[in-house]
């Protein structure tokens, strides 16, 4: 690895100091005089025509400063009142009919939350309920109530240029992928495995829920501080629903509470725009946590596949997924075009068909879920591929390698595949759990088992960073980037970049917050490409300030900018310290005088071919992948199905880690999320009703859920045109935590589960088929 | 109908009018501005809103205010700002502790409760106390190392 001073350092946070006394910035803690407070009164239904509305007693209570529906929204000429990053499908607050229970239906802003709650009280609707589809296999059959009659493209993304209009269907979006031939490999097989998985919708659960503040400045212009993770998409989503030119809207976004993908693309702005404009005050909308299960979700996913093997090797694969994104499609079809390619493994499968499909049903939306839709597909074929070299007597380790992909192969999209750390991610997690040691005898009532699992993302391709540093007189260096802080370490990390690139202390660096106003599009703070993306433009926006830096220096040193290096603040001839200049010698020497500024742009905007609709090929489906594996260790308790994770190791590629230490706590954090969802988390419900929708019934991991041995293992494999090498993190650690898991389970006690998440009771149950004579199970619900 | 309370917080009397129904969180957060206390679930089942009540940890989403007149309140705003901060909150920097740090100031507070009452708690005991805090970030890890550098650097 070349030998960088501030890049592969695991140098502190940023806002550490600003986090442990409590000062940092959320948009909670932002005050204006006259802030109004915002209540929602939400459908009781999962499908319901709405027939009347009557407000008037709560537009009479004191406090109550507007009360708002969505006939009053449709109202307004100005305003589109449906919106969405992939369709128009959704309104601001229910117009005419509400899809799932908990959609907006009345809005109200009064002086604090407790009068616009007792407004809520007072407000009356008469609904009539109409048919509910809440499975997802049963909203594929035609004939099933239709949730919505037309969808119509948002024309956001140019990602999702390939997601049409259409109607009569509760299928939003189908993704194929066509390579070899399948009919062929199946009728040559010697082995065909056909197996279904499924995942239930579960909560991404950032402590802090979604927030939005709106007022008009002295301009009457926008202002928009709110949670997001998606700034720039916000301004444009507010430009295009309230009729406005960008530069009349503001988007800020301070420090975020955790995102994990809940708060990407617009959720609350939409409303609380409109209520500013309404009320010409500043209006803040907070949701409780009850509304935050109502807000967004993670896809409930049911994955079938079936696998052809000759010879003990895999000739065909057949993938069907169907994706469940409840009432509004929100970033479904992206998820389903994204995951859904992935769908067949990382591995060496000549003959492949998939089939994945964006499903409306009545239930709330779901949206992006750190993972992406990838941990659904990989909790499949990952679950098989341990079915099926058990079956062939192979070690499932071995079985793994065999077929991984090598460096220039072709993924099943055609996309010959770089920088692609699979193999080692495998043989790391393996040598980790000691995975060739022989297994002690199983002879007590707790059972142990190890399992191993590997996969792969593709990161969302294209997509675009834009990026302005400017470096003042003494040196010192502001960064101006739309990327949001929500835990990651972006701070740091861009600034370790700029440092890096310019030659200056990391300190000296400050990275500006997200603010349409100042800071430059880009496209999401999500899906694993912030470092590499975001990275790119500061490097390349750095690197043209240090162009000028040098050609200065040069002439005053006397040397070729070609010799001369920057280093912590200085610019000297290399080999030759005491020859240099400070950098505000270098501006003296530039402009002759001090106070000034140079400044870089860059734009970073790496490019794809669309996959074909009807096949799935591509020459360049993505700019990079991110390789994932997983070994656990679990103890089962035969007497009560209980499952202990006594050792755990999440590997990861991440290309070069610019901040080891982030890199780590993102791997192992984003392990732990995806072992509360492999064990316990579920969204619950009962005809369209959740069931358990607070934190008192819907758990999340605590201290005490962490494996007894928990390991981070980064392989860094670097990527040719990443920032010194970097690819991304945030999602690796959740790829596959869940078959891992499973295929101990099924080395301990020789029991399958194929639905998550694998509760004692489904343990319990297993044991009870495999084994009555042993295992009596009572009857239980 | 709002009611004056007195509050003792962070070793300051505030003078506070409330209604009945407001929460010590409502208390602390809307009217004196402590800008760390934070509502998670509002049902006082995930510690980002915990304060210190007379040292103990509390959830203050499940409190009322009023009920609380003339006990001693402490959030991280009373522990130490930056150049002069308490050894809890130093150990969570060094210790990495921290992601979106939402979570953080309830779970400085319950350490500092906890080490208050015992010094040198066992891995269980920490784990028993701190049950209460959730982390969506994962960063729990790092909180269990802060919590025993706290411990290995206390006298005695």
């Amino acid at each position: 690895m070349p030998n960088y001073h501030i890049v592969g350092q695991s140098v502190q946070r940023k806002d550490a100091a600003r986090k442990v006394t409590g000062r940092i910035l959320h948009v909670g803690n932002i005050e204006m005089p006259g802030l109004l407070q915002v209540a929602v009164l939400r459908s009781p239904y999962p499908h319901a025509r709405i027939l009347r509305i009557d407000k008037s007693r709560a537009e009479a209570l004191e406090g109550v400063v507007l009360v708002l529906t969505g006939a009053d929204i449709a109202a307004m000429p100005e305003v589109d009142p449906f919106f969405g990053p992939a369709f128009k499908d959704q309104p601001i607050l229910a117009i005419d009919r509400v899809l799932h229970v908990g959609d907006p239906v009345v809005a109200v802003a009064a002086v604090d939350r407790r009068r616009a709650e007792d407004a809520l009280q007072l407000i009356e609707v008469d609904y009539e309920p109409l048919p509910v589809v809440l499975d997802v296999l049963e909203a594929v059959k035609s004939g099933s109530p239709l949730v919505h009659q037309e969808f119509r493209p948002a024309g956001m993304f140019a990602d999702l240029d390939h997601v049409e209009a259409g109607e009569k269907s509760n299928v939003c979006y189908h993704f194929k992928l066509r390579t070899g031939d399948v009919r062929e490999a199946f009728q040559e097989a010697d082995r065909v495995f056909e197996d279904t998985f499924t995942s239930p919708p579960a909560q991404h659960m950032p402590m802090e829920p979604h927030v939005t503040l709106v007022y008009l400045d002295e301009n009457e212009r926008i202002n928009v501080w709110t949670a997001t993770q998606s700034p720039s998409f916000v301004r444009t989503q507010l430009s295009n629903t309230l009729g406005l030119p960008m530069n009349r809207i503001r988007v800020r976004v301070p420090y975020l509470g955790g995102g994990y993908g809940a708060k990407l693309y617009a959720k609350l702005e939409p409303l609380v725009a409109v209520l500013a404009l309404k009320t010409h005050q500043p209006v803040r909308y907070a949701l409780s946590r009850e509304e935050e299960f109502q807000t967004i979700t993670k896809h409930g996913a049911v994955a079938k596949i079936k696998t052809a093997v000759k010879n003990g090797v895999i000739t065909g694969r057949r993938c069907q997924v169907f994706f469940d994104t409840g009432a509004y499609a929100d970033i479904g079809p992206r998820i389903v075009h994204k995951s859904g390619y992935t769908s067949a493994g990382p591995y060496r499968i000549l003959n492949v068909w998939i089939d994945s499909f964006c499903v409306y049903t009545n239930k709330p939306p779901a949206g992006a879920f750190r993972g992406f839709g990838v941990p659904q597909v990989i909790w499949a074929y990952e679950s098989q591929m341990d079915i099926i070299s058990r079956e062939l007597d192979i070690d499932p380790v071995q079985f793994r390698m065999r077929h991984a992909l090598n460096e220039g192969e072709p993924f099943a999209t055609g996309t010959p595949v770089h920088s692609f750390g699979l193999k080692e991610s495998i043989e790391q997690a393996a040598q980790a759990i000691e995975w060739s040691r022989p297994r002690p005898p199983k002879k007590t009532q707790r059972v142990r088992g190890k399992g191993i699992a590997s996969g792969v993302k593709a990161v969302l391709t294209p997509s675009i960073s834009g990026a302005i540093v400017m470096m003042n007189a003494d040196g010192s260096v502001n960064v101006l980037s739309s990327t949001v802080e929500m835990g990651q370490g972006s701070d740091t990390v861009l600034a370790q970049i700029a440092a890096e690139e310019l030659g200056v202390c990391f300190d000296q660096v400050h990275i500006v917050q997200p603010d349409t106003d100042v800071t430059p599009y880009d496209t999401i703070t999500a899906g694993s490409r912030s470092t590499y993306h975001m990275g790119n433009a500061v490097r390349l926006a750095s690197n043209k300030i240090k162009t000028q830096l040098l050609s200065v220096a040069a002439k005053t040193l006397k040397a070729k900018p070609e010799d001369l290096v920057a280093r912590d603040g200085r610019i000297f001839v290399t080999g030759c310290e005491e020859k240099g200049m400070t950098m505000g010698d270098v501006f003296l020497a530039k402009f002759g005088s001090l106070g000034t500024t140079i400044t870089g742009e860059a734009i970073y905007q790496p490019s794809a071919v669309p996959t074909d609709p009807e096949t799935g090929q591509s020459e360049k489906c993505t700019e990079y992948w991110f390789p994932s594996a997983s070994a656990a260790e679990v103890e089962v308790d035969l007497e009560t199905g209980q499952i202990k994770v006594v050792k755990f190791i999440s590997v990861g590629d991440t290309g070069t880690a610019v901040n080891p230490k982030h890199c780590r706590q993102q791997l192992l954090g984003s392990a732990l999320t995806h072992l509360g969802l492999t064990l316990f988390e579920e969204m619950v419900f009962k005809e369209g009703q959740l069931l358990n929708g607070s934190l008192l019934d819907y758990q999340i991991p605590s201290l005490k859920d962490l494996p007894g041995h928990f390991e981070p293992i980064l392989v860094e494999v670097p990527h040719d045109t990443g920032p010194f090498g970097a690819k991304g993190v945030g999602e690796t650690g959740t790829l596959t935590v869940s078959p891992a898991i499973a295929n101990a389970i099924d080395d301990a006690i020789g029991v399958r589960i194929r639905d998550l998440p694998i509760t004692p009771e489904k343990i319990l149950r297993g044991l009870a088929e495999k084994d009555p004579e042993q295992h009596p199970v009572e009857a239980s619900g | 109908m709002k009611q004056e309370v007195l509050l003792q917080v962070n070793g300051t009397e505030e003078k506070l009018y409330l209604e009945d129904a407001d929460t010590l969180l409502e208390a602390l957060r809307d009217h004196i501005r402590l800008g760390s206390v934070r509502e998670g679930c509002g049902v006082g089942t995930c510690g980002t809103c915990t304060v210190l009540l007379d040292g103990r940890p509390v959830s203050s989403c499940f409190i009322l205010a009023a009920r609380v007149a003339g006990r001693e309140i402490t959030t991280v705003e009373g522990l130490g700002q930056e150049g002069a901060l308490d050894p809890v909150q130093d150990a969570f920097i060094e210790q990495r502790a921290l992601q979106c740090g939402y979570c953080i100031p309830g779970f400085i507070l319950a350490v500092k409760a906890l080490l208050d009452e015992n010094p040198s708690p066992s891995q269980e005991e920490v784990e028993e106390y701190l049950v209460g805090n959730l982390c969506r970030c994962g960063s729990y890890p790092d909180i269990l190392n802060a919590v025993r550098a706290v411990k290995d650097r206390s006298p005695g």
